[in-house]
């Protein structure tokens, strides 16, 4: 089958390429310089690294990880139950098609959608002016408390899945066998069930923290120019300081981290099996 | 000498370090209906890929009409298989499952009309044209996949456990449906089964396979009253083995010590004094006398009963003997004999006709 | 009375889920331009969003990046999974490995690393560098999507069209691919929703030349709320939904 031979080496080259080769270039480039005619140049520096360390860039990295924390757990909370209602119910398609729905289509449409929602004349603060709770509108956009809800808006389907898919796999007679011998409702929660759920909370975790992390356009339509997050901060570096070199360290800085996120994932695995 | 319609010379076959097939000589003759019999891992399911093409040689040779077919494809070899999971194809009708071979040669419409209906008719599946294999049941599946493959009129036919997904009733219909057809077909069946009952009733010839080696051919008769080995006599039904060593010798026949007691076997393999040999006697070959029925107890093994089992047509016995060795008896409800009624604890004579008995060489 | 609470809290979340996109419609039909008081059911907006030719082409732009896109990588990804399926008796783990990293990586990560690949080798950016990193992206999860359908295949049914008479190219071709078709349909539809709504990965590497859709609407709504952007953001959306539909009735369909 030479063709098929062909096009097997066509797509593991296209892979080297475009995917191993870009990555290894931007760890060379977090380790160049630049100047003012070129981009990146010679010689090798370890400043930008450094300066991930400076107080600045360290406040951001920090407030980042902040925030990509407090949403993941604000997901968990509020996705955990749903998962569970979800794997019990019998219209389990018909709920799972309208969560994979938003999961797949335009986060920045649904964030846009945000807006409309909690700006100063927006329907929250109209919907709450009318019932008489506030007086005047509050400033609800342009706020850390915008961009969680936007980070939660967005990320929630990317925690329900991973746990559902978990949940679904769990074998719900056991429910009925730890009862039999005795156990009570939040025994049963606490060492049947939520042991058994702990691979869907750590994945669904991860696919939450590393996006929350990274996703720029949502701080940026929601929040102001305080609320600058790692994902910001390469883009800024990018493309509007030019400084490719330093944007290209907190890359890889934010790469290690989540490498990092990853093998801590796998360990657990690995002591199980 | 029959001509051989497949001839298989010294294949071996491994995948990485895993040795699969070693050393194995097999000639399958036309019209007859030939087992693989073995466990799981055994070897058996490979050496039918090989033959059909599935699978490469390590080394040796596969003959199939006298032409070596080492490096023929599957599309090329006058065999076909029908799978352990039948691969109907889901997303064709039965008609075109069975019509696919016919297809793939671009034979006219209406020859392919006929030779399918007259296919299905075979296996009474006549009205299923239509059908989607989804729709089936098990041995109607069934029966489209030999359909399927018969087609072509192939000069052998290779089953892969194709009965093990059935259950009891269905398989004992389908064992002998299948037979049934072999014989109005006269095409040659190559079956892989690792169910002994199934293979002692259906085949023609059996080869007894044990990790990647056949143990033995012959026919069920053969395989069942005379095994090569202690193999072969383990695998096939039921054994009662003991070791012992031949004392003296005497015409046709010799004598040897069981359990302290003296008993003379037919010496039919040119036995020599001292030899070590087993002895295997299988439970239903076995006699097991009440007290009061025996009058001489010559060439009988005292034994007190362990336990009963009553499984209808015969009563199995587990009988200790005088060393602790458990043994298992099996008799039959018959007009000698028809009150079998043992307890437990209740010691009995244990005996066995001479010459119904099995004389193997030691193996440690 | 916990079926009352079960009922609440999911009817709840769905709610909450669906709410913003639901407003967001309804103010597209929304007569006043600021105003986000009801004035009166109109299409107005809708007839200005069709005038507006700059965002026509955007969105062609999309639709014909989007489509290029998903094709190749479908493609590609259909060639790779039978080739696998095929040929080897165990999954291949490091590609496996390799395209699971592909989908973790942030996209931000890609986007850079590509724009400093493209930026090293002069190629310019414009609509080959979309292609090439909308396919980048695309590929992994057309593989990972039709692998987990083709392993569910039999892979007998293969071996038994060779053993009928048929060429392998004939045992592929009527006999794995009608029952992989739904799973690469679905691949495809996956990949076009990906590369049409992809924001990060086409910010970095976009040129001047080929606008598309997803970076408009960025750029508008960074400029502030119009109905007219509603109107746009309910079609896109209402878009991105039917083929999330449609691609999701084709992948049950070849798992049932």
């Amino acid at each position: 089958m030479k063709t098929k031979n062909l096009t097997l080496y066509a797509i593991y080259t296209w892979l080297f390429l475009f995917g191993f080769i870009p990555l290894c270039l931007v760890f060379v480039a977090s380790f160049l310089s630049r100047d003012a005619t070129h981009l990146m140049t010679l010689p090798f520096t370890l400043a930008h690294y450094k300066a991930l360390f400076s107080p600045l860039l360290g406040h951001v990295m920090l407030r980042s990880l902040m925030m990509a924390l407090i949403t993941t757990l604000a997901c968990l909370v509020i996705a955990y139950p749903f998962s569970y209602f979800m794997a019990r119910s019998q219209h389990k398609s018909l709920l799972l098609l309208f969560i994979i729905i938003p999961f797949w289509t335009s986060s920045l449409v649904r964030t846009y959608a945000l807006v409309a929602i909690l700006k100063f004349n927006g329907i929250l603060n109209t919907l709450l002016i009318n019932m008489h709770l506030i007086t005047t509108p509050l400033p609800l956009l342009y706020s850390n408390f915008a961009v969680l809800s936007g980070l939660t808006y967005t990320l929630f389907p990317f925690m329900v899945l991973p746990l559902f898919s978990n949940m679904e796999h769990f074998d719900f007679k056991l429910f009925e066998a730890a009862e039999d011998l005795g156990a009570n409702r939040l025994t049963l929660f606490f060492r049947v069930f939520l042991p058994n759920t702990k691979r869907g909370i750590v994945s669904g975790s991860l696919l939450v923290f590393l996006p929350a992390m990274t996703l720029f356009y949502i701080p940026n339509v929601l929040g102001g120019a305080r609320s600058i997050l790692i994902g910001n901060l390469i883009q800024n570096q990018f493309l509007v300081e030019e400084n490719w070199p330093a944007g290209a360290a907190t890359s890889i800085f934010l790469t290690v981290l989540l490498l990092l996120l990853l093998l801590m994932y796998r360990k657990p695995r690995g002591v199980k099996s | 000498m029959q001509k051989s319609v497949i001839e298989i010379k010294h294949l071996s076959k491994s995948y990485g370090t895993n040795l699969i097939l070693r050393d194995v000589s097999l000639s399958i003759y036309p019209g007859e209906f030939l087992t693989l019999l073995g466990p799981s891992g055994c070897g058996k399911t490979t050496l039918l890929r090989l033959i059909a093409g599935f699978e490469q040689t390590c080394s040796g040779d596969i003959y199939i009409h006298g032409t070596c077919v080492n490096q023929l494809p599957p599309q090329q070899r006058d065999v076909h298989t029908v799978f352990q999971s039948y691969a109907l194809f889901p997303h064709l009708s039965v008609f075109e499952n069975v019509a696919f071979a016919l297809r793939c040669k671009k034979t006219p419409k209406d020859e392919i009309k006929a030779r399918v209906q007259e296919a299905l008719e075979r296996v009474q599946l006549a009205a299923f044209g239509n059908r989607l294999p989804k729709q089936l049941s098990g041995g109607q599946q069934q029966r489209v996949a030999i359909a399927r493959a018969i087609i072509n009129r192939p000069k052998v036919l290779l089953l892969d456990e194709s009965l093990s997904a059935l259950d009891y009733r269905l398989r004992k219909t389908m064992q002998y449906e299948l037979k049934q057809l072999q014989k109005s077909l006269n095409i040659t069946f190559v079956l892989v089964t690792h169910d002994q009952e199934e293979a002692l009733s259906m085949s023609d010839r059996i080869a007894v396979f044990n990790h990647g080696h056949i143990e033995q051919i012959g026919t069920p008769r053969e395989v069942y009253e005379n095994p090569s080995n202690l193999y072969v006599a383990k695998f096939i039904g039921e054994a009662n083995i003991f070791d012992v060593e031949v004392e003296a010798l005497e015409d046709d026949e010799l004598c040897v010590t069981v359990e302290s007691r003296p008993l003379r076997c037919k010496n039919t393999g040119n036995h020599t004094l001292g030899e070590h040999l087993h002895l295997v006697i299988r439970p239903e070959d076995i006699r097991v006398w009440q007290l009061d029925e025996v009058t001489s107890s010559d060439e009988m093994i005292p034994g007190t009963i362990v336990d009963i089992i009553y499984k209808g047509s015969t009563v199995d016995l587990t009988v200790a003997l005088p060393t602790g060795k458990i043994i298992n008896a099996s008799e039959f409800f018959d007009e000698d004999d028809d009150d079998l009624a043992y307890t437990v604890d209740e010691v009995v004579w244990v005996q066995w006709y001479t010459g119904w008995e099995v004389l193997l060489p030691y193996e440690n | 009375m916990s079926d009352w609470i079960k009922k609440i809290y999911i009817g709840l979340v769905y709610t909450l889920l669906y709410f913003p996109i639901f407003v967001l419609m309804l103010y597209s039909f929304n007569q006043a331009q600021f105003s986000l008081q009801w004035h009166g059911f109109s299409t107005h907006w809708y007839h200005e969003l069709f005038q507006d030719a700059d965002l026509w082409l955007a969105f062609t732009h999309s639709l014909f990046l989007g489509t290029c896109a998903s094709f190749i990588a479908s493609f590609a990804g259909l060639v790779i999974c039978i080739h696998l399926f095929l040929h080897s008796h165990r999954p291949n783990r490091t590609l496996q490995s390799t395209l699971l990293m592909l989908i973790i990586l942030p996209d931000l990560v890609l986007g850079i690393a590509l724009l400093i690949f493209f930026n090293l080798t002069s190629i310019p950016l414009g609509f080959f560098s979309l292609l090439i990193a909308h396919i980048t992206f695309c590929l992994p999860f057309a593989i990972v999507a039709i692998n987990s359908r083709i392993h569910n295949l039999d892979i007998n049914l293969y071996y038994s069209a060779l053993d009928l008479g048929a060429t392998r190219s004939r045992a592929i071709t009527h006999v794995l691919l009608p029952l992989l078709w739904p799973a690469v349909m679905s691949a495809f539809l996956l990949g076009f929703t990906l590369s049409f709504d992809d924001v990060i990965i086409s910010y970095f590497v976009a040129g001047p030349g080929y606008n598309i859709l997803p970076l408009t609407i960025y750029s508008l709504v960074r400029k502030g709320v119009t109905p007219e952007l509603n109107a746009l953001c309910s079609i896109t959306f209402f878009l991105s939904m039917l083929l999330v539909v449609a691609a999701h009735r084709l992948s049950r369909k070849t798992s049932s």
